[in-house]
């Protein structure tokens, strides 16, 4: 079945569009990420114009992650002090990406920056999580080998100033890594076109030492903000952003989560994990191949004049 | 007073030739619903003649073109070993879609001064509307343009694809693609002879968005906040339907 889409302003199959929003949905719900990394080249691929695919992805995020953040709350597993301060950092971080990503269309350069993005942190973060897993592989088989290495209780974090008392997460710090963090993902949010998840979880655990149970529902309530203030100014400055794309990959994104989460619960979470990065690593690795590799057409049509 | 006359009857026997064209389309208006596919259009036509049948061969060329919008062509190059966007031109005038049926090869039946004047082949159809000369650096751009736009389909010339009986009745198909851009297709028809254009006619096929698809596009462009504010609700409801309806299952 065709769908035109009135924004994008192209015909798709809608089957495609669930589909791909089920797939995407089964790995979130997997994996617990919010699979806008694997969503916004996915949409390029099938021929939906760059600047919609990240706009609109930015509002599929909203609802995916609005249904996590429900399920957090129940558990009480959400710091909402430290989430309001990423917050405020993830703004002002949103705001100065969507400036960015506007200059650099204008430059023709968009498609570049978004590229390498995706393949810097992906290739860091996936690298990461790959070596990370392995170990934690290698120690279940032979237990008490190698003992967990025990984190740094004082490091640079703790000597600025500013500091605040975020109850939930037992913490007493400053509150300037968390704004920073906060704003290199809202950057990261609009020019990629994801909640930023992948990179704000290790974040939160390694620099600012949050305790990893309130981890997840804290960075959804941080990735709720960004992507819907990023939605908003895409919405208001490029006119970009689909419903009819957000709602068809919603209704199949939704779905697809809830198979995934009941999935994820038979597999080890050393075992999740390596699949994860490998994933992370393919994409990252079929990014950079088209990078590196010349294109067959090497010219490309942007519509509009640059003026 | 007599050459007064004479112009006069001149005048009143144009189009040249004494032949003219009549010509009417299968649909005069494409509506872009939610499940638009494309659409198949057709033109046909007669050709109204006074004068005896001339001796020479007729043609007839059809021509549909979307509206005329600016885009930019860039063109990629290796900079420190990845493929970065290098160097671009702007074209002011091209169409999105545009498609040529004709009787003959268009070099068989068209003069090239004759193309020049109207805009008929692709590159005329992109050219015609600019007024600075081309350099050859500019036509690079421009043949990269028509190339990617031919190879989606969106630019079209098919030669032989206009059936003319008797010399005087004919047709013509076009498919329209799904991906079809608003606006009024202009529509034209050219009768040829001696590669010479004698007659032309000239309408519109009104391509709009209707229904759902039309207030989607009006709400995002003239209340944008307002629709960036829907996009979200629409986002939050779905978001807290989906764990909604989770909990009853497992409750």
């Amino acid at each position: 079945m065709q769908i035109y889409l009135p924004i994008a302003e192209v015909s798709v199959n809608a089957f495609l569009l669930f589909g791909l929003g089920g797939m995407v949905g089964i790995l979130s719900g997997m994996f617990g990420v919010g699979g806008g990394f694997l969503m916004t080249p996915l949409l390029f691929f099938i021929g939906i114009p760059p600047a919609v695919a990240v706009a609109t992805e930015a509002n599929q995020i909203v609802a995916s992650s609005f249904s996590g953040v429900l399920a957090h709350l129940k558990r009480k597993t959400v710091d909402f002090r430290m989430g309001f301060v990423l917050m405020g950092g993830g703004i002002v971080g949103a705001a100065l990406g969507i400036v960015l990503f506007n200059f650099l269309r204008s430059l023709g350069q968009v498609e570049l920056l978004v590229s390498l993005c995706y393949v810097v942190f992906l290739g860091v973060v996936g690298t990461l999580m790959f070596i990370e897993s392995l170990r934690a592989i290698r120690r279940t088989r032979n237990p008490g080998a190698l003992p967990l290495p025990k984190r740094r209780q004082r490091s640079w974090v703790h000597a600025l100033p500013f500091k605040m008392k975020f109850r939930t997460s037992g913490l007493y710090i400053s509150v300037i890594p968390p704004l920073l963090v906060g704003a290199c993902v809202g950057v990261l949010a609009a020019i990629m076109g994801v909640g930023g998840g992948f990179i704000m979880v290790p974040a939160m655990i390694y620099i600012l030492g949050m305790p990893t149970k309130v981890v997840v529902g804290t960075s959804l309530l941080q990735i709720i903000a960004v992507t819907a203030f990023t939605t908003l100014m895409h919405a208001t400055t490029n006119q970009t952003v689909d419903m009819a794309l957000a709602l068809l990959l919603l209704v199949g994104g939704v779905l697809g989560a809830q198979i995934g989460t009941r999935i994820g619960v038979h597999l080890k979470a050393e075992q999740l994990r390596i699949l994860l990065a490998l994933m992370v690593l393919g994409v990252c690795f079929k990014l950079a191949f088209d990078l590196l590799v010349q294109p067959s057409e090497l010219f490309s049509i942007g519509t509009g004049g640059g003026h | 007073m007599l050459w007064r006359a004479l112009i006069l009857t001149l005048l009143s026997a144009l189009p040249l030739h004494g032949e003219e064209v009549v010509a009417g389309l299968s649909q005069a208006r494409v509506s872009i619903n939610t499940t638009f596919s494309g659409s198949e259009i057709l033109i046909f036509g007669a050709v109204k003649r006074e004068a005896p049948l001339p001796t020479t061969d007729l043609d007839v060329i059809v021509t549909v073109s979307s509206p005329l919008a600016p885009v930019t062509v860039r063109k990629k190059d290796r900079r420190l070993g990845i493929w970065v966007n290098t160097d671009s031109a702007q074209i002011d005038y091209a169409p999105s879609f545009y498609a040529v049926r004709a009787t003959k090869a268009l070099s068989e039946i068209l003069a090239p001064a004759q193309d020049f004047e109207y805009g008929i082949s692709i590159p005329r159809a992109i050219r015609a509307s600019r007024a600075q000369i081309v350099t050859p650096q500019s036509s690079e751009f421009l043949q990269a343009l028509i190339r990617i736009r031919s190879n989606e389909g969106a630019y079209q010339q098919a030669p032989n694809s206009i059936e003319l009986t008797e010399d005087t009745l004919f047709r013509a198909n076009i498919a329209l693609p799904a991906n079809l851009t608003e606006g009024d297709y202009k529509t034209r028809i050219f009768l040829l002879r001696n590669n010479q254009v004698i007659d032309a006619y000239e309408t519109t096929i009104d391509v709009r968005k209707v229904g759902l698809e039309r207030w989607i596009y009006n709400l995002a462009h003239q209340q944008p906040l307002l629709y960036g504010l829907l996009s979200l609700a629409l986002a939050i409801a779905a978001g807290w339907s989906a764990s909604a309806v989770f909990r009853l299952f497992r409750g």
